[in-house]
C-alpha cells in the first residue's frame, strides 16, 4: 500500500457547494430538498475535461454540454429556446429549420436502417414543430473501405423514406476518411419545413389542467438496437418504430388544441416530460398503468435493469393537449395507422413545480428525473 | 390490507428501524414508492448491501490501472462504469483511452477474451455471494477452454461479516433486519442465525417484489409484537434454508476468504472478502500484474459510511444533492441506482416530503 491520497476533485466539488447560499447545516429534510432543487436550476457546468459517451445520452449530462458549451457560444433568440426545430421569421411567413446527425450501430436493424432513421427523425423534428416539412440535405462521412453496396442500401431506403413523407433531398456532401477513423457510415440531414398553422407550440404554453398522451408503445426503437448489436446474446420479436410523423401529427393538430409536441428520441419519454416540467414550471404527473408498453419491451427491460421511460423511440411522440380535450385527441391519434396504442397517460398539475411524478402499478408514487447519461444495466 | 395489518402491529409510541440489508430491496422500495404505505413508526435504513456501493475508491483506482495498460481490455458490469475513484470513474479512464467495455455477465468477458487471442482481457469482479458462482464458473471454463488470457481482479464481498461489522458498532440502533434475498438463494438462511441469537434482533428473509417486502415488515413486526428473535424465510419459493450447496462449492473451488478487505465508508473488514486460490493464480489479476494497491481516503465531508451503517438517512448527508448528485457523485451511494443515495435522488425526494396524500389518491 502506497501513502494515502486524497480525491482532491471531490473535496473542491465539496469546497463549492458549501458557498451556494442557504447551505448551512439543515435541520430539516424540506430545507435539504429546497437546496437540491436549486442545485438542480443552478447554471450548470462542464467537470469533465473530456467528452466521454454520457455527454451523447441525451440525459443530463448532454444538457448541461449543450447549455455550457454551445448555447454559451451561439446565444440568439431562435436557438435559446431548444426545441426539436428553430422557428424562424422569414418575409411574412414562418420557416423551421432543424439538423440531425445520425451514428447508429449497426447500420442495418430489424424495421429499419441508418437512411429511414436520417430522414424520419429530421422529418420529425419538423413536424412535432408544427411544420410541414418540405427539404432536406444529407451529408455523409464514410470510413475508407465501406462498401458501396452497403450506401446504395442506405440511399435507397432515404429516398424511399424521403418519397413517404413528401420531402425532397435537394443538397448533400460527402466526405470520406480513413480506415479506422470512422464507423462505416454516419449521416447528417438538416430540414427545412413551412409552419402554416397559426399556432404556437412549446413547454411555455402547458399549463395546469392538461393532458399528457403519447402516441404509442414506447422502447421499441431503443430496445431493438441494443439486441440488433448481438451483445446480450437474446433474441426478440421487435422491430424499430421509426417513422414519419408529418401526416399523425397534422391529424392531432386538425383535431385539438394542442399545446407541445415533442418526439421521444435520445433519453425517451422521461427526458421529455422533465423537459417540459422544467420549462414550465409545472409538475408532469404520470400514471404507470397507463403507458402503452409491448409487453416483449417490458420482458427485455426488466432483464437488463432498464427503465422503458428512457429508451428511445423513433417513431413516437409526446403530446401535451388542453385537458378538455384529452379523449378527442386520443381518438384523431387511434383513427391514425401510427397511433394505433395512443393513450393519455397523465395530466399536468400545478405544485410541485420541475418535477415528473410517477404513479406506480403498486399504488405509490415516486419521483422519474432525468438521467445522467445512458441507462447503465443493474446487476442483481 | 397488509398496510393497515402493518400499522395494527406497531405499539403506539414506539418507533421501528428496520435496516434492508440488499440495495435490490432499496431499489423497490424507492421505485414503487413503498414507504407511502408504511406508517410514521416505521423508518427503513438502506444496508451495506449494493455491491458497488461498497467498493473503495483505491480498488477502482487500481483497475482503472490495470485498464491503461498496453494491452489491456477491462471489462466489468454497467453499474461500475461511473463509480469514481481518486481519479476518475472507468467512464473518464474509457474518454482518455482506455479500452472499457461493459459485459452482462462475466461470459462475456470470456467471450471477449476467446475473441481476441492478442489482447489480455480482464475481468473486475464485483458483488456478493450472488455474483461469485457466475465468476468462479467463468474460471473454471477459462480453465477447461486453457485460455490464457483470461484474468479476474477480484473485488467479491461477503455479507455476513458486514452485516455484524453494522451490528458491533456503537451508534446503531436497529430493531431488526431485512434479509437479502439473492445472497440468500447461494447461502441460505443459517448463517444469519446468530443475529437472533447474539444480538436478539429479527431478520425476514425477503423477496423482492413490493409485496414480498411489505409481507416481510410485517413479519418483523409480528415477532417484535410477540417479544421474539427468529431468523425467518418469507421468500420460501426461491430460498432454501440451507443455501445452494452446488453454488458454494463451486465458489470454494476458485475462491477463498481474505484476511481483510477495506469497504467503502465501513473502513478495513476482517474475512469480509474474497480471493482467487492459489490454485487459479494463473487467472488471477493481483498475481498476473503488479496492482498498486492504491489506498485513497474517502472525502471528509462524504458520509457514505454513515449511510450505509444506516445512522444518517441520505438527505441528512451534509453534501447530499448539491455537491453529491448522480452526474457527479463523490459517494459510491450516489452511483447505482440501487445506492440508497441515488434511489432517494431519483426516485424518493418527492414521496417522502410534500404531497404525502396525492399518493393515496
Amino acid at each position: 500500500m502506497t501513502a494515502d491520497q486524497t480525491a482532491a476533485w471531490a473535496e473542491q466539488a465539496i469546497a463549492e457547494a458549501a458557498h451556494e447560499p442557504g447551505s448551512a447545516h439543515p435541520s430539516r429534510e424540506e430545507q435539504v430538498l429546497l437546496r437540491i432543487e436549486r442545485a438542480r436550476r443552478r447554471r450548470p457546468k462542464v467537470r469533465e475535461e473530456r467528452i466521454t459517451l454520457a455527454h451523447g445520452a441525451g440525459g443530463k449530462a448532454t444538457r448541461t454540454l449543450i447549455d455550457a458549451v454551445f448555447v454559451d457560444a451561439f446565444r440568439n433568440p431562435a436557438l435559446e429556446p431548444l426545441g426539436d426545430g428553430a422557428v424562424l421569421d422569414v418575409n411574412g411567413g414562418r420557416l423551421v429549420f432543424t439538423t440531425d446527425s445520425y451514428v447508429v450501430s449497426p447500420l442495418f436493424f430489424p424495421g429499419g436502417d441508418i437512411g429511414d432513421l436520417a430522414v424520419n427523425g429530421t422529418v420529425n423534428d419538423l413536424a412535432v414543430c408544427g411544420a410541414r416539412p418540405l427539404y432536406l440535405s444529407a451529408g455523409f462521412i464514410l470510413e475508407e473501405g465501406f462498401p458501396v453496396a452497403d450506401l446504395r442500401r442506405i440511399t435507397a431506403s432515404m429516398a424511399a423514406a424521403a418519397a413517404h413523407a413528401g420531402v425532397t433531398i435537394v443538397t448533400g456532401d460527402t466526405k470520406v476518411v480513413q480506415r479506422g477513423r470512422g464507423d462505416g457510415c454516419y449521416v447528417t440531414t438538416s430540414g427545412v419545413g413551412v409552419l402554416e398553422r397559426e399556432i404556437t407550440l412549446g413547454e411555455p404554453m402547458v399549463r395546469p389542467g392538461d393532458a399528457v398522451i403519447v402516441s404509442g408503445p414506447i422502447g421499441e426503437h431503443g430496445i431493438t438496437i441494443m439486441i440488433a448489436r448481438g451483445e446480450l446474446d437474446i433474441e426478440a420479436d421487435l422491430a424499430s418504430d421509426t417513422a414519419a410523423l408529418h401526416d399523425i401529427v397534422a391529424t392531432l393538430l386538425d383535431a385539438v388544441p394542442v399545446r407541445m409536441l415533442r418526439d421521444a428520441t435520445r433519453g425517451g419519454v422521461a427526458t421529455v416530460l422533465n423537459e417540459v416540467a422544467q420549462a414550465a414550471q409545472v409538475s408532469v404527473v404520470i400514471e404507470e398503468p397507463a403507458i402503452p408498453v409491448r409487453p416483449v419491451v417490458t420482458g427485455a427491460c426488466e432483464l437488463l435493469g432498464l427503465d422503458p421511460l428512457y429508451v428511445a423511440c423513433e417513431g413516437r411522440f409526446v403530446a401535451v393537449v388542453d385537458g378538455d380535450h384529452a379523449d378527442a385527441a386520443v381518438a384523431a391519434l387511434r383513427g391514425h395507422p401510427l397511433g394505433e396504442g395512443a393513450a393519455v397517460v397523465g395530466v399536468v398539475e400545478a405544485d410541485p413545480a420541475g418535477l415528473v411524478l410517477l404513479k406506480t402499478a403498486f399504488g405509490g408514487t415516486r419521483i422519474v428525473d432525468v438521467l445522467v447519461g445512458d441507462p447503465l444495466p443493474r446487476i442483481c | 390490507m397488509l398496510a393497515s395489518q402493518i400499522r395494527e402491529l406497531c405499539e403506539p409510541g414506539r418507533q421501528y428501524t428496520f435496516m434492508e440489508v440488499c440495495g435490490g430491496h432499496t431499489h423497490t422500495i424507492y421505485k414503487h414508492g413503498l414507504e407511502d404505505y408504511l406508517p410514521e413508526a416505521v423508518t427503513l435504513v438502506h444496508g451495506p448491501g449494493c455491491p458497488v456501493c461498497v467498493i473503495p475508491m483505491g480498488r477502482v483506482d487500481d483497475a482503472i490501472d490495470l485498464a491503461r495498460r498496453p494491452g489491456v481490455i477491462m471489462t466489468s458490469f454497467g453499474d461500475m462504469m461511473r463509480v469514481p475513484g481518486g481519479q476518475g470513474s472507468f467512464l473518464d479512464a474509457k474518454a482518455a483511452g482506455a479500452d472499457i467495455r461493459m459485459v452482462y455477465s462475466p461470459l462475456d468477458a470470456l467471450k471477449i477474451a476467446r475473441m481476441n487471442p492478442d489482447r489480455t482481457v480482464v475481468f473486475m469482479a464485483i458483488g456478493f455471494e450472488t455474483t461469485a458462482p457466475s465468476t468462479a464458473m467463468t474460471v473454471l471454463r477459462a480453465a477447461a477452454e486453457g485460455l490464457s488470457n483470461f484474468f479476474v481482479f477480484c473485488n467479491h464481498v461477503t455479507i455476513i461479516p458486514a452485516i455484524k461489522a453494522i451490528l458491533d458498532s456503537p451508534d446503531q440502533r436497529l430493531d431488526g433486519f431485512i434479509g437479502p434475498g439473492h445472497v440468500s438463494t447461494v447461502i441460505g438462511c443459517r448463517p444469519y442465525e446468530f443475529i437472533a441469537r447474539e444480538y436478539g434482533k429479527p431478520l425476514v428473509c425477503a423477496g423482492f417484489e413490493p409485496l414480498d417486502i411489505l409481507q416481510s415488515i410485517h413479519m418483523l413486526l409480528r415477532q417484535l409484537a410477540d417479544g421474539r428473535a427468529d431468523v425467518e424465510n418469507q421468500y420460501t419459493r426461491v430460498v432454501p434454508w440451507d443455501g445452494n450447496r452446488t453454488a458454494l462449492d463451486v465458489i470454494s473451488r476458485v475462491m477463498e476468504v481474505r484476511p481483510f478487505f477495506e469497504w467503502r465508508g465501513l473502513g478495513f473488514i476482517s474475512q469480509s472478502a474474497l480471493r482467487m486460490r492459489e490454485a487459479y493464480a494463473a487467472y488471477d489479476a493481483e498475481v498476473l500484474f503488479d496492482v498498486p494497491g492504491v489506498r485513497v481516503a474517502d472525502p471528509k465531508a462524504c458520509q457514505c459510511g454513515e449511510v450505509l451503517k444506516g445512522v444518517l438517512k441520505p438527505w441528512e448527508c451534509k453534501v447530499f444533492g448539491t455537491a453529491c448528485t448522480p452526474e457527479t457523485p463523490i459517494g459510491t451511494c450516489m452511483v447505482s441506482s440501487e445506492g440508497a443515495c441515488a434511489a432517494y435522488y431519483n426516485f424518493g425526494r418527492f414521496t417522502r416530503s410534500r404531497h404525502k396524500e396525492t399518493s393515496r389518491t
